[in-house]
């Protein structure tokens, strides 16, 4: 960007450049946070927020408010939304919403009142339409620019909420510990009590399980290892390969193993 | 063009983020719908920081974001601590106000 385009966007012009870049990414947000309503899934749900927040920042941008993109990019993008998927493996990630209504008709209830709370505020702003004159920050920040006119106005008008905000901050880091904290009610099984355990129970592997095997045509984790009568080992291959289906090797060397033709290797 | 659009732009995302909150079942996604809400008062913030030729509009925008940020830490704590008990993260299994 320019200086001289810089400038104009502190002054409050709006320029073409301004025009082409709101035209190009307001359709992506709204249809992004429609879509945050719509998914089923949570984790594409955060995905979509992401690139919400990161257009907002792009706005942010055009609006000559660069800190504010810069910190919506690191807080909301970064920090914000990598504790939601955070939540969201630790919760699990097939916890999708089930489509049984517990109010009747509630969902067609908040849908026409979200209709209706949108008309309210945009018949309200097509009143004004046109009868802003941007003034823009330039003046505000009188040749300072934008990190610095900020800074002085935080640290002098704004300085007690500023120190408010570290008491916010404390507060909800000490709130989260103590949310998050599980109290542990019974004592820790010492290695010995583990080893008794296992033991008794008969009919465990007292060895690790096998590794997986490696072929000449394979060498990828989900590849059985043989057992010595020439059977496959199942318990060589990870479990939660076989939770999320892709297992399919194993049927590829079952096939070699009873000798009928099978393909290229 | 007029910084009207920016406005209009903060009313339908922040609709959209209030009807998922009254549509959506799943705690976490009614939260990142407030987020959504949070974030389009955000831009209605800068863009009348803009139009009054001042900057206390960013400087509310930024405490809404701190704001914000510890909101959501403790937010989803209280998310985990009720999926502990309840072993479901829906917010019409939380019913019974009872930790």
């Amino acid at each position: 960007m320019t200086a001289a385009l810089a400038a104009g966007l502190a002054a409050g012009h709006t320029s073409t450049h301004e025009a082409v870049v709101f035209w190009a990414l307001a359709p992506v947000a709204v249809i992004c946070a429609l879509g945050l309503v719509l998914v089923r899934s949570a984790v594409h749900a955060a995905v979509l927020l992401a690139v919400v927040m990161l257009s907002l920042a792009a706005f942010y941008t055009a609006e000559a408010a660069p800190f504010l993109a810069v910190v919506q990019v690191v807080v909301y993008t970064g920090a914000v939304l990598m504790l939601f998927l955070f939540v969201l493996m630790l919760i699990g990630v097939d916890t999708t919403d089930s489509l049984v209504e517990t109010l009747r008709g509630q969902r067609v209830a908040a849908v026409v009142v979200g209709l209706g709370f949108a008309v309210l505020l945009v018949v309200a702003l097509a009143g004004t339409l046109g009868s802003f004159h941007p003034k823009g920050v330039a003046a505000a920040q009188a040749d300072k620019g934008n990190v610095v006119a900020i800074a002085e106005l935080l640290f002098s008008r704004y300085v007690f909420a500023f120190e408010a905000t570290s008491a916010l901050l404390i507060t909800a880091g000490l709130g989260a510990m103590v949310l998050a904290h599980r109290e542990r009610t019974t004592a820790r099984r010492t290695q010995l009590e583990r080893m008794r355990e296992r033991v008794s129970v008969g009919g465990a592997a007292m060895a690790p399980l096998p590794g997986p095997g490696v072929y000449a045509d394979h060498d990828a984790i989900d590849t059985p290892a043989l057992l010595p009568d020439g059977t496959i080992a199942v318990t060589s291959v990870p479990e939660y390969l076989e939770i999320s289906g892709a297992r399919p090797h194993v049927e590829a060397i079952e096939r070699n193993l009873t000798g009928s033709p099978d393909g290229d290797s | 063009m007029s910084p009207d659009y920016y406005l209009y732009l903060s009313a339908v995302l922040f609709t959209i983020g209030a009807t998922g909150v009254l549509v959506r079942r799943n705690a976490i996604v009614v939260f990142m719908c407030i987020e959504l809400m949070l974030n389009a008062v955000n831009l209605t913030l800068v863009t009348f920081a803009r139009i009054n030729g001042s900057l206390d509009g960013q400087i509310i925008a930024f405490f809404v974001m701190v704001v914000a940020a510890a909101e959501v830490v403790v937010g989803l704590a209280i998310i985990m601590s009720i999926f502990r008990s309840r072993r479901s993260a829906s917010v019409d299994d939380a019913n019974l106000l009872k930790y």
